[in-house]
């Protein structure tokens, strides 16, 4: 899987309206072959609609698609090569798990003895082997998505298409079968794009993200990537939690928020005296070790206090400035060690590297 | 999960090697602008045909509207405008509080029994519309057994086209209001019993407002069926004319088309309004209840069930026995005089030359109409609903396809005299036989069967289409193996319903039949002006049973096909 290859899933210039509404504009992607992509953002996105425009089941209005190589761009879905699993499954509630899985091979002219040896194969595979003769109505949710999975790869698909396959599952099935998806797909290594509007089962499985909103890509890029150096203020509030906070460049690598100097690590592109917004991830806020010559370091008081099970998220209130609040979380470790209560004013200290700067103005 | 990733990629090469397929979209659409022929041909045209026809002299120049104030200035006909007006709404006033009632017991209150008050009221369906006039006229009629009832005055006339319209028309307005009345939320009712609540208020400001476009519904489904309707005028009617009677005056005694498609332009308003309030109606009624609403669950009240009881019980007899009492009539001698009972009248032949031969006739018609028309109505929903290409045409077939329900049966017929009459017509030749009848009768009910079939195919994943067309199964494909199974039920229903009415109308057909193609509930029009009422009492009565029997084997088949052919439906 080299960087050179030319990508298996090549899009540009993709757009879709649907009256005036802009579902899809200036999409540009390139897939590598093998990769897993998810696309996230938030409902009404165009992350489902970019999916069914690469299926050929809802055409976009402009742009291309190379599959392979191959121009897909007008192709209907039956000649492009994919399989498919939607959020309900879409499993023929009339056919037995058997019946459905070999459903895309009995038109294939394979002998009924062939069939019946792929499905055995698949059924092991997805780890549901002797449950082939039931009904999908008597299977649970986890083990519909399963079958569903088994009948989209039945064909051998060189692109593997997931519409939020686990965001009908209970919480404890979804986080077992996205392990199991993901080393299935690392195991056949076939190219796989899952649409979610669930960031942590993205960050999670994904190879890239691509983030979107309003019908255009956000950011591209690996899960850390995305967490670690959001290029959106978007990107940053929807992946994971943020503060923002609203600053102005007082020099270079130094901001200003409120009565608190800050020094920021990553270079900013701003003029002196730009406002600009600020902003960090509460895990980010250290309590602990924090000598005189730890850089960002101040008094605040600690505001109201919500325990979240493994960690407390507390919101810290500078104490030279009431006006900011800035969420800091606290694993119950740090909470027991430093003794920390509501209202009590304690020394923090925010890292240069974890503040990001992004232009001021709306989001 | 074992380790199976080499065995798949060595399959893989031999499964990309795809078969040769015709390409979908074009079989797609061939099948939508066909459907979109036969619609247009068998709908669209004959209207059109009744409209022009409308504008015209009996020479087939244009005049313009002159038919239409020769109509208005003429006294005779406007009055009979007049007399439908009258006749409709007083039906409307006396049946939507009567079957509102009827249906409040049977789903608000804890009477007993009320799977049989449910089939007694639903027996009129069965019939002719015309049965539950012969079955008053044995009753209060000249030779009536209750004939001092009238206390003089005389049944053929308003009087005796408002009670049987009443009997007609009674089922249809309940079975829609007990359809409002089980769209409730019970959530509402206890949380006022939880506030002491008065009975009284508790109908007025909850019942009554929830049901309330149930009510309208009704209201427009009882007036257009009342005013369009043919058989019943037709029988008792005496001299009192009416708009449906005029218009078969007018085209089949008077050969004047001209003045029959004015008639039945005017019968097309009452129902075309009907149609549009139904469907604002429609909308309204499916937002009123949220997902979460919980369906109300009466308790037992013993001085509210006991009235209840008693009212159903009093509407179920004037409504069974009637009927009964026609069934009775056809195997006496001589009503009322010589009540021996006899099977004479059952020798149709000597009172209607083609005898037994009409109700094979019927039976025909109606088994191919349910066979045909199941199978267009129910391919036609699946390219409307599921195929997603050429969506102007598909929304051009739904038009088509929902324009039926707004047109009265007579004017369907009439529309098709003029189009299938008319000189330059190459089908001319299919006047008088089967397949017109077949055409017209599939034409005349396809809205009630293609709305049960979107109902249901709507209900089913809109992701199937997509899943096949990845696993690059065609659509036809799926069709066989999963859609229509799944629809099974639906399909049989909408068979039933095709086959019921085929044997029943009268109005549509009356213009269209042959010499070889005379049904049996034209047979019953012609026994009675015949004055041979025992044997139109005895043909109605046996299409009557012959539909009740249908309609209870379908009962039976649907208990079938759900056990043996459905058993994926149970965990």
């Amino acid at each position: 899987m080299s960087t050179t290859a030319p990508p298996f899933l090549s899009i540009r210039d993709l757009s879709k309206n649907y009256g005036a509404f802009r579902a899809l504009h200036d999409i540009d992607l390139d897939i590598r072959r093998g990769e897993f992509v998810c696309f996230l953002g938030p409902s009404g996105c165009g992350k489902t609609t970019l999916l069914r425009a690469i299926a050929g089941l809802d055409q976009q209005d402009g742009g291309t698609i190379l599959m392979g190589g191959r121009d897909v761009s007008r192709a209907s879905p039956s000649e492009r090569d994919f399989g498919i699993v939607f959020q309900s499954y879409a499993l023929f509630p009339n056919l037995t798990v058997t019946d459905n899985i070999g459903y895309g091979l009995v038109n294939r002219r394979r002998s009924s003895a062939e069939i019946a040896r792929r499905v055995e194969e698949l059924l092991t595979l997805v780890g549901l082997p002797e449950q082939g003769k039931k009904y999908p109505i008597q299977l649970s949710g986890g083990q519909q998505q399963r079958v569903a999975l088994a009948r989209a790869l039945a064909t051998s698909p060189e692109l593997l298409l997931l519409d939020e396959p686990l965001s009908a599952l209970d919480a404890k099935v979804r986080v077992r079968l996205r392990d199991e998806m993901r080393s299935l797909q690392q195991r056949l290594g076939v190219t796989t794009i899952m649409v979610t509007h669930d960031q942590e089962e993205a960050l999670a499985m994904a190879d890239r993200i691509v983030v979107m909103r309003d019908g255009g890509v956000e950011q591209v890029g690996t899960p850390e990537e995305i967490y670690r150096r959001p290029a959106t203020p978007f990107v940053a509030d929807f992946v994971g939690h943020m503060t923002f906070m609203d600053a102005i460049v007082t020099g270079p690598g130094r901001v200003r928020v409120d009565e608190l100097d800050l020094l920021v690590a990553n270079a900013t592109p701003f003029a002196v005296g730009t406002p600009v917004r600020l902003a960090m991830r509460p895990e980010e806020v250290r309590t602990r070790s924090i000598g005189e010559d730890t850089p960002n370091r101040f008094e605040a008081r600690i505001g109201d206090l919500a325990f979240l099970g493994s960690y407390c998220r507390a919101h810290l209130e500078p104490t030279s400035s009431r006006s900011t609040r800035i969420a800091a979380d606290f694993s119950t470790n740090a909470m027991r060690d430093l003794g920390i209560t509501a209202g009590q004013v304690c020394t923090v200290a925010f890292p240069p590297e974890a503040l990001h700067v992004f232009a001021g103005g709306a989001r | 999960m074992s380790d199976l990733a080499p065995r798949l990629t060595m399959i893989d090469a031999s499964v990309k090697v795809a078969p040769v397929r015709i390409s979908e979209r074009h079989v797609a659409g061939v099948l939508i602008v066909a459907l979109c022929a036969v619609l247009v041909l068998i709908i669209a045209l004959p209207l059109w045909a009744l409209l022009s026809k409308s504008l015209e002299d009996t020479h087939g120049n244009f005049v313009g509207l002159a038919n239409f104030v020769s109509y208005a200035t003429t006294p005779t006909l406007f009055f009979s405008l007049l007399n439908s007006l009258a006749v409709a709404s007083a039906t409307t006033v006396i049946v939507v509080p009567l079957a509102f009632l009827y249906a409040y017991a049977l789903r608000r209150s804890c009477i007993p029994a009320k799977g049989v008050f449910y089939a007694a009221a639903m027996i009129p369906v069965f019939a002719p519309s015309l049965l539950s006039g012969l079955a008053l006229i044995y009753v209060f009629g000249n030779q009536g057994l209750l004939k001092s009832w009238m206390m003089g005055a005389s049944l053929y006339g308003p009087v005796g086209i408002i009670a049987a319209e009443t009997l007609y028309s009674f089922p249809h307005a309940m079975l829609i209001l007990v359809t409002a009345l089980a769209l409730s939320d019970g959530r509402l009712r206890e949380a006022a019993d939880a506030m002491g609540t008065s009975r009284w208020r508790i109908f007025r400001t909850i019942t009554l407002p929830g049901a309330r476009y149930g009510v309208i519904s009704a209201v427009f489904v009882v007036f257009t069926l009342v005013i369009t309707d043919f058989g019943i005028p037709k029988v008792i009617g005496g001299q009192f004319n009416v708009l449906a009677t005029d218009a078969y005056k007018q085209v089949v005694g008077q050969q004047n088309f001209p003045m029959g498609a004015v008639v039945g332009i005017i019968l097309l308003v009452p129902a075309v309004l009907a149609f549009f309030v139904d469907r604002v109606v429609q909308r309204r009624q499916g937002a009123m209840l949220s997902a979460r609403a919980v369906p109300y669950v009466p308790r037992p009240d013993r001085r509210r069930d006991l009235a209840l009881l008693g009212f159903v019980g009093v509407i179920a007899f004037a409504i069974v026995s009637p009927y009964a009492i026609a069934f009775w009539g056809s195997f006496v001698k001589y009503w009322p005089y010589n009540l021996s009972l006899t099977l004479s009248n059952y020798n149709f032949a000597a009172v209607e030359p083609d005898g037994w031969k009409t109700y094979g006739n019927s039976l025909l018609l109606a088994s191919l109409t349910a066979v045909i028309g199941t199978a267009l109505i129910f391919i036609g929903a699946y390219l409307i609903e599921k195929v997603k290409l050429y969506p102007r045409l598909r929304a051009f077939a739904q038009f088509l396809a929902m324009l039926p329900m707004a047109v009265p049966g007579l004017v369907l017929g009439l529309g098709y005299v003029f189009f299938f009459n008319a000189g330059w017509n190459p089908l001319g030749f299919l006047y008088g036989t089967l397949t017109i009848l077949v055409i017209n009768t599939i034409a005349h009910f396809y809205t009630v069967g293609h709305i049960t079939a979107l109902t249901s195919l709507k209900q089913l994943d809109s992701e199937f289409e997509s899943v096949s067309a990845s696993l690059k199964v065609p659509f036809w494909s799926t069709f066989r193996r999963v859609t229509a199974p799944i629809c099974m039920p639906a399909i049989l229903d909408i068979a039933v319903y095709v086959f019921v009415n085929a044997l029943t109308t009268v109005s549509a057909v009356i213009f269209l039949y042959g010499a070889d193609t005379k049904l049996a509930s034209i047979a019953i029009v012609h026994m009675d002006e015949a004055g041979a009422m025992a044997s139109a009492a005895g043909m109605a009565s046996i299409i009557m049973f012959t539909a009740i029997a249908v309609k209870l084997a379908h009962a039976g088949l649907d208990r079938l096909v759900f056990g043996r052919l459905q058993h994926w439906r149970q965990r």
